[in-house]
């Protein structure tokens, strides 16, 4: 009699069911796992074979041809071993059949019958509940992250003998702690969030900031090394708004596809910060076999910070398409996967290579083809795509800056980027969008009111200062300011200092 | 004979009852020709055929199921012995085999017998 077990196959965010069959019969014992397995899944028929033979179960003593259903589906991945070995049980008679249809199983076995932690538990779940599961086995510890998601039971499960006892019906008390994975977690988000009272000075700084994390614009911080910039973008996510509930699942799933230990749904924007040395693939998601989750998906609804960004050479343009559709296809020979990645992009650089060419005060060591050779390496294209430029003032103006009241806490600018955010809601309500940032052109300039006197866009076009993204960035950029002024349609004031944070001019703009 | 040899050796006298009960003929036991050994050499009555029966006897699992130390290259050095066999005998068998049989035998007690046909084929 054969019994199917199921699992779930995930391709980037998304799953699918995966029903594991076993049938036995015929020639000598042997062991085969069909159904496109990778190389790590193959191995998985020596591990559930030692972990049977560990919990004091017979494997059968023939040949097991196990099937992972749909065959054509590619699968990869540790954590379809409880199905393969509750399905190869079955055909030892340990298994109730009735029992084992509605529930699904996983995680990755130990050779002595321990179950191990697998990543992806959150995206797993979704797609179980989505396909009308309602019970999941999964590995001890991981329950709070799978009970995530409404509408399945789920239980924990630290040895084999547990899962079977669970899968026939059966209740466990006291499960074992399951082991952990043997690749180290990936170190998740930290605790400890700066916040903007500890910057003195740089109140245009802290404006371009507030205007970003208003209409989740995209900003670019420039100045001479040491004046802040680190510093200054580290504090955008303590002024970004909590994420809503559709989008802390979201968010969460990616960081349980990353590995992240989860204790909880994601509630807060996620900052991610690789350094430049980091390659493509870290950077948009990939990797051999499994496709994971790279930096800009893991900053999906949050921010992305790339620190000394003429550094990261020409690994920048690849962020051209995700920054457009929010999306970005990752696509392999054998497989394709779309992780969302609408990031809120932050870039930080200096002048030159010495890092004082333009600053008031400072002398430049770099000859002109140099400091234009390092400018070059940050292409055209994706400057066009930052929304607000923003010149931070040398040593020696933030120190006259310095005033004498104390900076402004995170909480209180929040609070005014919440109000902006919430008159943004309410106009783009009948739209896909929620923020300034993301309302696509057309819609801009056909469905909402556009300013009576446009002189100053018209102009800036004619020069060849904008270009005809340009004009829509600064349209965004204007209703922010006009949202965070609390009023109802933008002036002509509002267009220039959109303008004027669009070209990085140094004066404060609104 | 050492002890192995005889334990052996009272397995395939084991297999060769149980084929017998089966209705099978028996042709050979330890049949050898220059290229290897046959434990047993019968004819399966309801395939018509031809078969070469590797016994494998084992007093415990400790060391895996008997069958599981018959490899795939075993086999079909086997199934080439069941060609020489037949092209000797000068009779024509419309299909030829090679079967396993193992024998589970412990110390304190029966023995258990698994039988696999045909597995030469991958």
């Amino acid at each position: 009699m054969i019994l199917s077990a199921w699992s779930v196959a995930l391709q980037g965010i998304s799953g699918h069911p995966v029903e594991v069959e076993a049938a036995e019969g015929g020639g000598l014992p042997r062991t085969q796992i069909v159904g496109l397995p990778d190389k790590a899944l193959n191995e998985a028929k020596e591990r559930v074979k030692a972990a049977v033979r560990a919990c004091e179960y017979t494997w059968p003593d023939q040949l097991v041809t196990i099937n992972l259903s749909p065959a054509g589906l590619p699968k990869a991945g540790t954590h379809y071993d409880l199905a393969i070995a509750v399905a190869a049980l079955g055909t030892q008679g340990y298994i109730s059949h009735s029992k084992a249809g509605r529930t699904v199983l996983l995680g990755e076995l130990a050779l002595d019958g321990r179950v191990r932690r697998v990543r992806g538990i959150l995206p797993a779940m979704l797609a179980a509940v989505k396909a009308g599961f309602d019970r999941a086995i999964v590995p001890t510890g991981q329950q709070e992250e799978a009970s995530l998601v409404p509408g399945i039971t789920v239980e924990g499960a630290g040895t084999l003998t547990e899962v079977v006892k669970l899968v026939n019906g059966l209740t466990v008390d006291n499960p074992t702690e399951a082991a952990p994975p043997s690749e180290p977690p990936a170190v998740g988000r930290p605790a400890f969030v700066p916040d903007l009272a500890d910057v003195v000075g740089h109140a245009d700084g802290k404006f371009a900031l507030e205007v970003a994390a208003a209409g989740r614009h995209h900003l670019f911080l420039h100045g001479p090394p040491g004046v802040g910039k680190t510093m200054l973008a580290a504090r955008l996510p303590s002024i970004l708004p909590d994420l809503d509930s559709d989008e802390s699942v979201e968010v969460s799933a990616l960081h349980s596809l990353a590995g992240h230990e989860l204790t909880g749904l994601i509630t807060r924007p996620p900052f991610a910060d690789p350094h430049h040395s980091t390659t493509q693939v870290a950077l948009v998601g990939g990797g051999s076999g499994e496709l994971k989750p790279g930096a800009i998906s893991l900053a999906h609804r949050g921010v992305l910070f790339l620190d000394e960004c003429p550094d990261f050479g020409n690994k920048l343009d690849a962020l051209r398409t995700p920054l457009e559709n929010g999306w970005i296809n990752v696509s392999r020979a054998r497989m394709t996967a779309r992780f969302p990645a609408r990031f809120q992009l932050v870039l930080a650089a200096n002048p030159c290579p010495c890092g004082k060419h333009g600053v008031q005060g400072m002398d430049c060591s770099c000859d002109s083809l140099k400091v234009r050779r390092y400018q070059e390496r940050i292409s055209g294209p994706i400057l066009d795509r930052i929304d607000i430029k923003h010149q931070m003032a040398g040593i020696n103006r933030v120190l006259l800056d310095v005033e004498n009241v104390a900076p402004e806490p995170s909480a209180e600018v929040l609070s005014r980027v919440l109000e902006a955010r919430e008159r943004q809601r309410h106009r783009l309500r009948r739209t896909p969008w929620i923020t300034n940032g993301e309302v696509a052109g057309p819609y801009l300039r056909k469905h909402l009111p556009l300013p009576e006197d446009l002189g100053v866009l018209n102009s800036a076009l004619q020069r060849g200062a904008i270009s005809a993204r340009g004009v829509d960035k600064v349209l965004r950029l204007a209703w922010t300011l006009t949202d965070l002024a609390g009023a109802d349609e933008i002036t002509a004031r509002e267009l220039r200092a959109a303008l004027q944070l669009r070209q990085g001019e140094q004066e404060r703009a609104a | 004979m050492n002890h192995k040899q005889t334990f052996g050796r009272l397995g395939e006298q084991r297999a060769t009852e149980y084929l017998l009960e089966c209705g099978w003929q028996i042709l050979e036991r330890n049949w050898s020709c220059k290229e290897g050994e046959a434990d047993i050499i019968a004819v399966d009555p309801d395939k018509n055929a031809l078969v070469v029966v590797e016994v494998k006897t084992r007093a415990g699992t400790g060391y895996g199921s008997p069958l599981e130390s018959i490899t795939y290259a075993k086999a079909r050095r086997l199934r080439q012995l069941a060609a020489i066999y037949a092209r000797q005998s000068k009779t024509f068998w419309p299909k030829l085999r090679v079967d396993a049989i193992g024998i589970l035998w412990p110390k304190d007690g029966g023995s258990e017998i698994r039988h696999a046909r045909g597995i030469e084929e991958r």
